[in-house]
């Protein structure tokens, strides 16, 4: 007998995963994209399985996206977004979700501002756990879509360069992403100003401080979100000079390779980490990302929950 | 009819008067009376020592008793139970309790409870600061008249220089030493672990070893200044030991400790234990450079003691996700057993060099009885067995806390013994 092709009771992470787990979800993912196109956008595989969408911070787009691909697989599900900051009045994550678990639900997608919240559920419930982005740690299915959407456009993953520009200091989606392409043999490069760069992060991909060094041919560029909160947090003077210095504009475009594919998770900052040019330019995929994390969410969810035959 | 107890044939090590040797030690009304070859005496309690170590009673300067206030998470008959059943025949007390012991009367009321209920003494230490605010000095004439041994703010760092400068100052008038927990609030800012490369790959914020050096620095310059005597709280960062080492060799009366679990962890445990919040204390755990750093300090003299930091949290305050996690860990009841097992055994430091780490010099620093087995001395006395193999087991715990890493380890060498003023506070079950 074959070993699974995703061995894994949960997603937590890339970190833990294998290039061949990874691989799997991605094309679990593209098989799977092809009943998005379809009149009727629904399939059996996970009818009788509940999921609980448990989102503990702000998402449009995340939970948009799982509860469209457990729609779509026949899943029964529930969402229940709440704020962090009940948790430190009320009742704790621990017994939110016991509770939840009390309905026997088969998964449960978290979203926490805590970084290992979803560590800390995988060792207390008996439900899947799939982080849905847990603090500044990781946002596994984030960096699975980037990873779909690159590949459906270039065909592999290894081998190319991939620029990461932002707030890699506060990014799970920077952690994710990178785990995943170097795991999967591409060359990745950072780039943020020295105060938004973790301490240890150049042990996993090379870093600068100079956005035109870091686009420069570069296949595809991925550009992080700087949230609200940071742009005053007196990590950089103005975000004018942010956006003058590391910003990704046409003319930095330029430096990178002809067909150079522009991404960004989402929701963006016009104007500070991307020029509206560019995000609406010929070059950008970031809607193209936004169908692919349906995609890659209903592989997850398939791959997790044992989805039977019938897709 | 006086109480007498006698030890015979136990391995004495009294590093404090440079002796290890095979000696019959005399208790008599909870006092040292003899310490010989052979020593008889008529109608005295026996206590076979063979193939035991005898030491003067361990003495942790760094507990937290949390009585009064959160005795949800220990009382002063629980944490003193669980020193007496880790080898400590003494514990200083934390005054981070609910109120702060800012105030004699506080003070007073601790050392009642202690008498009535506490295995071991306990020696309170008063507040720097009113409520530990950091702002206007505590009444330290009061608080050492009433039975303190030092000041500290243990938990929240002294931020002003101003007002660590002025409690330098002010208490010399009553040799009592400040005890400083170092920590550059603004540096650190609650961050739940150690700044490095393991907190960025766990997307946990980061406390720089740097902002706790700085106020070792801060503190052995303004010690300097003042000639106060600093003593320096859990050091955990090679910078730290550096500071010290250097205002030592100037002259400065500094003194440091460091924990057991600072000697034996690093921050890698944050990760391989997948975010297990028995690894969250602050000083948080350092890198593997840190932890030789710490050892050599030990090693050479800069550090002069092992402190436990015992932490005592109930469970609802650590089953949490890691941010919202209490910081610290219990320490009295794995202390000497880690000691032994991890520092003595592998040679890095010798068992009368262990044992001065945690009786003489601890009771040299703050002046306090104790910490010899000279003749007149109080009758405090640890029982080791270098033999004995345990395994930890939390839930056997006498503190009310069972927040701790070592769970499940297996040591070998263990206090088996805990005699306090001559009368056993503790002793080993079969």
């Amino acid at each position: 007998m074959t070993p699974p092709a995703y061995p894994h009771r949960h997603l937590l992470g890339i970190e833990p995963l294998e290039p061949s787990h990874i691989q799997a979800v991605l094309d679990t993912a593209d098989a799977l994209r092809e009943v998005l196109d379809r009149p009727i956008k629904k399939v059996p595989a996970l009818r009788g399985k509940t999921v609980v969408n448990l989102f503990y911070e702000p998402s449009t787009r995340t939970r948009a996206s799982f509860e469209i691909a457990e729609k779509v697989l026949s899943a029964d599900s529930l969402s229940i977004a709440t704020a962090t900051s009940s948790v430190l009045k009320g009742e704790t994550l621990l017994d939110t979700a016991k509770n939840l678990e009390a309905m026997n639900p088969d998964m449960i997608v978290l979203r926490h501002s805590a970084s290992g919240a979803p560590h800390f559920l995988a060792r207390h419930c008996r439900s899947a756990i799939v982080n849905a982005g847990d603090g500044a740690h990781e946002h596994p299915t984030q960096a699975l879509l980037d990873a779909l959407t690159i590949r459906q456009k270039k065909g592999r993953l290894e081998g190319l360069r991939v620029a990461i520009v932002g707030d890699l200091l506060h990014s799970r989606v920077a952690r994710s992403n990178v785990w995943l392409l170097t795991k999967m043999g591409a060359r990745v490069v950072l780039c943020a100003p020295p105060t938004l760069v973790p301490p240890g992060i150049e042990s996993l991909a090379p870093v600068t401080f100079h956005i035109d060094d870091a686009v420069e041919d570069a296949d595809a560029i991925m550009m992080l979100r700087l949230q609200q909160e940071r742009m005053t947090g007196g990590y950089f003077p103005t975000v004018r000079e942010y956006h003058a210095r590391f910003g990704l504009t046409e003319a930095r475009v330029k430096r990178a390779r002809r067909d150079v594919l522009i991404l960004h998770p989402g929701p963006m900052n016009r104007g500070v980490e991307i020029a509206s040019e560019v995000a609406d330019g010929p070059y950008s995929v970031i809607l193209d990302q936004v169908t692919n994390g349906v995609a890659v969410r209903m592989a997850v969810l398939y791959l997790l929950l044992g989805g039977t035959e019938g897709a | 009819m006086s109480a007498r107890v006698l030890l015979k044939g136990g391995r004495v090590v009294d590093p404090g008067r440079s002796i290890d040797a095979d000696l019959d030690l005399l208790l008599v009304d909870g006092e040292v009376a003899e310490l010989d070859a052979r020593v008889t005496a008529r109608g005295a309690e026996l206590i076979d020592a063979a193939g035991l170590v005898v030491c003067p009673g361990f003495i942790d300067l760094h507990t937290h008793l949390r009585e009064p206030g959160r005795e949800d998470k220990e009382t002063i008959a629980s944490g003193t139970a669980a020193a007496a059943a880790g080898g400590f025949t003494a514990v200083c007390a934390m005054p981070n309790t609910e109120p702060v012991n800012d105030q004699a009367g506080i003070t007073r009321a601790i050392l009642d409870t202690a008498r009535r209920e506490g295995a071991v003494r306990v020696w309170p230490i008063g507040a720097i600061t009113r409520g530990s605010k950091g702002e206007e000095l505590a009444e330290y004439g009061d608080l050492r008249e009433a039975g303190c041994v030092a000041v500290s703010d243990d938990g929240r760092p002294v931020a002003s220089a101003r007002v660590m400068r002025r409690a330098l100052e002010y208490a010399k008038a009553f040799d009592l030493t400040v005890i400083d927990h170092c920590e550059e609030p603004t540096l650190s800012h609650g961050a739940p672990m150690n700044e490095g490369a393991v907190a960025t790959l766990l997307g946990l914020r980061g406390a720089p070893a740097a902002g706790e050096a700085m106020v070792v620095d801060r503190d052995v310059l303004l010690a300097e200044l003042t000639g106060g005597k600093v003593h320096i709280a859990h050091a955990s960062a090679a910078l730290s030991v550096d500071a010290v080492r250097r205002g030592k060799a100037r002259g400065v009366r500094v003194t440091a400790e460091a924990t057991p679990h600072h000697l034996l962890l690093t921050d890698e445990l944050v990760r391989s234990s997948e975010y297990d919040t028995s690894t969250k204390m602050n000083p948080p755990l350092r890198s593997e450079a840190d932890r030789q750093a710490l050892i050599q300090g030990l090693r050479d003299g800069t550090i002069d003691c092992i402190a436990t930091d015992h932490a005592p949290h109930s469970v609802d305050d650590k089953k949490v996700e890691y941010d919202l996690a209490a910081f610290g860990i219990v320490g009295l009841e794995t202390a000497v057993a880690l000691c032994l097992d991890r520092l003595v055994t592998p040679g890095l430091v010798t068992l009368p060099r262990l044992i001065e780490l945690l009786s003489t010099r601890p009771a040299a620093i703050l002046g306090l009885p104790g910490g010899t087995l000279a003749p007149g001395a109080p009758a405090d006395v640890t029982v080791l067995d270098l033999a004995r193999r345990q395994k930890v087991d939390p839930a056997r715990f006498l503190s009310k806390g069972r927040n701790t890493p070592f769970g499940g380890w297996t040591l070998k060498g263990a206090a088996v013994m805990t005699i306090v003023g001559g009368r056993v506070a503790w002793r080993q079950g079969r």
